[in-house]
């Protein structure tokens, strides 16, 4: 066989202690799988259970109380623990040293190290169920958050702690894609995946920090009685919505921006195409990454904020829809006079395109000030939001996984399965989240425990939608599983894909690359 | 449109027509985008892996096109909702007033007569309806739907939000921030009702209290206002309240402020805040903790009585 230093990366160690002190950028991508798809595992099941206990008015199961901490556990969760470092850390760990042509990322002690700080962050806001429990919502609006279960301070300090994952994983990512790129690799050369990881990154170093502050005082608040936000203090409780606002925007952007770099490689790969206006799409993500810092007061149209305040950020915001019109609109060019096949990922992708245009246009909705008064804190947002964090970033996540799954472990998964998952998904994912829309129009509430029993069947329909949803997930569960212990070998490049990640063996050598690629044209030449 | 809630208000129509604008060019696009992805899965099938495809790298004309139409189209849409929202935002200044203090979980309502309600809002139809909005704990959210109008009720500050209903009947009145254990029962209802009812709602008095106005002429006296502001007009200590609310003022250290209700609730709580040109600095006790919400309400109320 092969000399040491060429056994591929799964096998090149043996043993817990060999991954846990693992510099290798692919072995940290999957432990930051695992963490991940552990924490969606039990954020689902919250999901599940808030749908379960809204099925009809009235309590079912869980009294308010319950609810709110399961509600705001369920937000948390999903918000810091799944959707900002899903596609970056897991995926972006995993692709983007390889999709440039390098063997690690700048960084790899600082790498492990954000692991570690991840799990830290994400266990000290576990433990917020332990010591007195949280029912803020994700949101952790004052003065409620200054006044509730002690558990609040645990789950803002471990959002904090884990926000420093974020920003140094965002630090490793642009010195890498500044530095390691292959020789011949040009900015205009690199996969589109990497612009969008690279805008993201960007989000994470600049705004991340805002958010580290205002948790900080809000912790300061708590525990030492500073009055920063307590009206009867004398601190202002709008005030911490500006600083919130001014991550947890961008923060949508950390959560959408990667998964159009997904969607953007998978519809060149299923369509065997050369990419459609490359420089637009690129530079959409660096657009969209520069006016998000731009429009956080539009959460805030009725908050109190002033009119002339709410007119400018309704504009910048509109400005948004520009280069997000421009990718769906370069994607579905690249499709046209291509050579489509419709495997899973592809479904994924184009699930994304479908599910994104509604959650696009709802955005444009809610940034308009008169429809909003109406619409701010119904189900109407829950719906939007809904649609672009899962129906975009989980979608282009499940097909970003299965899309890479061959290239993680050598092994094809069960093709036929993988396309039943899709169905159930997207199905379970509409019947769940339209009927919210209608509610949220006819002005139901978001955070409710309890409605007014005009919105019984609309909450009905949703219920039964969420239970799609859970069995597709479930089922996906067991396709990964059957694809690891018994898929049929992948070979290098079982997709016809182009990016370099496909030109080494499946799963990929220890070193990425036995020889530095020579790069000498853009990342799809499809001729 | 069935699955709007019934419209009530003034607001209602203008609202709706931009909705429906928005909801179709919305359809629109959506079917021109997903349509065409959908054709192009049918029509562009893949047949070998071999096959050769079209190396189409770019088109500057349609890529302007799809940039320049969407932006005309939002750009129109966010005036549009400016201008509507613009009306919601203009406060009538004939208006009925009614305070409203939101609480952990309720609704509290009270007239200029000193009558109080909790968890029912009663208004005459067809005549504008001032609401002002603060909070005694947590933030909360007043919201009708039938009548399009949202705000939130803050504590330590006030907001304000009007309608014209338009049509009797009772409506719903829902709390949209999340304000703890019992968010989803914070719910009241809106009776509007004719102007001769509800001339008879202000004469009935079942509290008979004293007015807001009332209360606060008594707090003028008893907190020791009156030794350095009248309302005559003459300037003493301070600046004297007739005809002070709404007016301009300059303040020192430059720039000047409208004396509304959330200049003289300041101006209560921490006078040092904003002094009026002219007027001593340091001469006025801080009533920040001194006076409940109630009260201060009931100071402002005096104050904008002193026209
Ligand atoms: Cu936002
Ligand atoms: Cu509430």
């Amino acid at each position: 066989m092969a000399h040491e230093h060429s056994t591929d990366y799964l096998h090149h160690g043996k043993g817990l202690w060999s991954w846990l002190t693992t510099l290798d950028h692919k072995r940290i991508g999957l432990m930051y799988m695992i963490a991940i798809l552990t924490f969606f595992f039990f954020g689902g099941i919250f999901a599940l259970l808030i749908r379960l206990e809204l099925m009809h008015p009235g309590t079912q199961f869980m009294s308010p109380t319950v609810y709110n901490q399961v509600m705001t556990l369920h937000g948390t969760m999903m918000v810091f623990m799944v959707i900002i470092p899903g596609i970056p850390a897991f995926l972006g760990n995993f692709v983007l040293p390889i999709h440039l042509g390098a063997k690690d990322v700048a960084f790899p002690r600082l790498n492990l190290f954000s692991w570690y700080i991840f799990i830290a962050g994400a266990l000290i806001a576990a433990s917020a169920v332990v010591f007195g429990g949280v029912d803020t919502g994700w949101t952790f609006y004052t003065p409620y958050s200054i006044q509730t279960y002690k558990g609040t301070v645990f789950m803002v300090l471990g959002a904090f702690v884990m926000g420093f994952s974020s920003i140094l994983t965002g630090l490793n990512f642009i010195v890498t894609v500044h530095k390691l790129r292959a020789p011949g690799m040009t900015m205009n050369r690199v996969p589109l995946f990497i612009w969008s990881i690279y805008s993201t990154a960007i989000i994470q170093v600049l705004a991340t920090p805002v958010l580290a502050i205002t948790l900080l005082l809000l912790v300061m608040e708590r525990t030492l009685g500073i009055g920063f936000f307590d009206a009867s203090l004398g601190g202002d409780p709008v005030l911490f919505q500006h600083f919130f606002w001014f991550y947890s925007h961008p923060a949508v952007y950390i959560m959408i921006l990667p998964a159009m770099g997904i969607i953007s490689e998978l519809v060149v790969t299923f369509s065997r195409k050369v990419v459609f206006g490359y420089t637009a799409i690129a530079y959409s993500s660096i657009g969209i990454a520069a006016v998000s810092f731009l429009v956080w007061g539009h959460h805030m149209f009725v908050s109190g904020q002033s009119e002339f305040a709410g007119k400018i950020f309704s504009f910048i915001t509109m400005l948004v829809g520009v280069p997000t019109a421009i990718k769906m609109f370069n994607w579905v060019s690249t499709m046209y006079k291509g050579s489509i096949r419709m495997d899973s990922p592809m479904l994924f992708a184009v699930g994304f395109m479908f599910l994104f245009a509604i959650g696009g246009v709802t955005g444009i909705f809610l940034a308009t000030l008169s429809i909003d008064v109406h619409l701010h804190d119904t189900y109407f947002v829950v719906a939007h939001f809904h649609y672009v964090m899962v129906g975009g970033t989980l979608m282009a996540l499940m097909g970003g996984i299965y899309y890479w799954f061959p290239k993680m472990f050598g092994k094809m998964f069960n093709e036929t399965l993988a396309r039943i998952t899709f169905a159930l998904i997207f199905l379970g994912f509409n019947i769940t989240f339209f009927p919210q829309f209608i509610a949220g129009v006819q002005g139901m509430p978001r955070r409710y425990q309890d409605y007014i029993p005009e919105y019984e069947w609309l909450n009905r329909i949703s219920t039964i939608g969420s239970w799609l949803i859970g069995a597709g997930f479930l089922l996906v569960l067991y396709v990964l599983i059957q694809g690891l212990r018994k898929g049929k070998p992948a070979g290098p490049n079982p997709w016809g894909a182009k990016t370099l990640e496909w030109t080494i063996p499946s799963p990929p050598p220890h070193e990425n690359f036995t020889t530095t690629p020579v790069v000498s044209g853009g990342p799809y030449e499809y001729r | 449109m069935k699955y709007m809630p019934l419209q009530a208000s003034t607001f209602g129509e203008d609202w709706d027509l931009v909705w429906n604008f928005v909801l179709w060019s919305s359809i629109i696009s959506c079917i021109i985008l997903i349509g065409g992805m959908i054709y192009f899965i049918f029509r562009y099938q893949r047949k070998t892996d071999k096959d050769k495809t079209a190396y189409i790298t770019h088109n500057t004309f349609a890529e302007f096109l799809w940039s320049f139409i969407p932006l005309v189209v939002f750009m129109g849409i966010a005036a549009w909702g400016w201008e509507v929202y613009k009306d919601m935002r203009t406060f009538p200044t004939d208006a009925l007033e009614v305070n409203v203090t939101a609480q952990k979980w309720a609704w509290n309502m009270t007239y200029s007569n000193g009558r109080t309600l909790t968890g029912k809002l009663v208004v005459p139809v067809g005549k504008p309806v001032t609401i002002l909005l603060t909070s005694k704990d947590v933030i909360h959210s007043f919201f009708i739907p039938s009548f399009r109008v949202k705000q939130d009720a803050v504590p330590g500050r006030r907001s304000k939000l009007w309608f014209q209903a338009t049509r009797e009947g009772n409506y719903h009145l829902f709390c949209t921030e999340y304000c703890g254990m019992n968010h989803s029962g914070m719910l009241g209802t809106v009776s509007v009702v004719a102007q001769a009812d509800f001339d008879a709602f202000m004469a009935e008095n079942p509290n008979a209290e004293v007015s807001p106005i009332e209360l606060g002429k008594q707090l003028y006296q008893q907190q020791a206002c009156i030794g350095c502001h009248t309302t005559d007009g003459k300037p003493l200590v301070g600046p004297s309240f007739q005809g002070i609310f709404g007016k301009s003022v300059k303040i020192k250290g430059g720039g000047t402020v409208t004396a509304d209700e959330n200049y003289i609730r300041e101006s209560i709580l921490n006078p040092a805040a904003k002094i009026v040109e002219g007027f001593p600095e340091n001469q006025m006790p801080v009533y920040q903790g001194a006076l409940n919400e109630d009260q201060i309400t009931a100071l402002i109320e005096f104050i904008k009585a002193q026209k």
